[in-house]
């Protein structure tokens, strides 16, 4: 089946959108995905932010973002000291080989994120499947 | 069955707890037709949060992009022995609470 795919886009400039334009740092994100893709129906996906998780000191939420789904901003979860640590674990769906952005923000309002690059070799198909 | 929680059963207050929620539900693109062709509405999960002890200690929401029987793990601090009330709806408004008991010893 053929899908029509959104043209390639970073994923930094939807990241702005998040963020405002504030100024987003590399490192403390750890994004999980599988290199290589068989199906991308059910991808295995984990993000975990080094954080100490206090009340002072923790993360708020975490951002995940897509550069070639329809719907690029997949998902976010929002966390709290209550968490204990901040790691997330759930199944997304990647239409098509890309790169996807785990974008975490701080309780002091600092952007921390990371970005994998991932080869699907059968893509999702949450593109319009009637073309 | 709409919903499976796990939480792990001997917890110690003070403990980080792994708490892994999966969902039935199809999470409908709205991007696929019917065998006739007719456009399948969007029907995703639009939001869930879990309470402990009745303080909203997680939320997310999600998207196509999150596969079909959306499965979720995050973590929590246990307290106190206390129940753990998961509420989601989706685009056609069709809510649900499934309630899962956390025992803590000690």
């Amino acid at each position: 089946m053929l899908c029509a795919r959104p043209a390639r886009a970073e994923p930094a400039s939807l990241a702005d959108s998040i963020t405002g334009g504030a100024p987003v740092q590399t490192g403390r994100v750890h994004l999980d995905l599988p290199l290589l893709i068989e199906n991308g129906n059910a991808v295995p996906m984990k993000v975990t932010v080094d954080s100490p998780m206090t009340a002072e000191d923790h993360v708020r939420v975490i951002h995940l973002i897509s550069e070639k789904n329809p719907v690029r901003h997949m998902a976010s979860f929002r966390l709290g000291p209550r968490s204990g640590r901040a790691e997330i674990q759930s199944r997304i769906r990647l239409a098509g080989s890309q790169r996807v952005m785990a974008l975490a923000q701080m309780s002091d309002g600092s952007y921390w994120a990371d970005v994998r690059s991932t080869v699907v070799t059968l893509s999702a198909c949450i593109d319009d499947a009637g073309t | 069955m709409i919903a499976r929680v796990q939480v792990p059963d001997h917890v110690k207050p003070g403990d980080v707890v792994e708490v892994r929620i999966l969902i039935q539900h199809p999470m409908e693109t709205g991007y696929r037709r019917d065998e006739v062709g007719r456009p399948i509405p969007r029907n995703t999960i639009r939001s869930l949060t879990c309470r402990y002890g009745g303080e909203e200690i997680f939320s997310a929401e999600m998207s196509s992009g999150i596969a079909a029987n959306p499965y979720l793990q995050f973590t929590t601090v246990a307290q106190s022995s206390g129940v753990l009330e998961f509420a989601w709806v989706d685009d056609e408004g069709h809510s649900e609470v499934y309630r899962k008991e956390l025992a803590v010893a000690g």
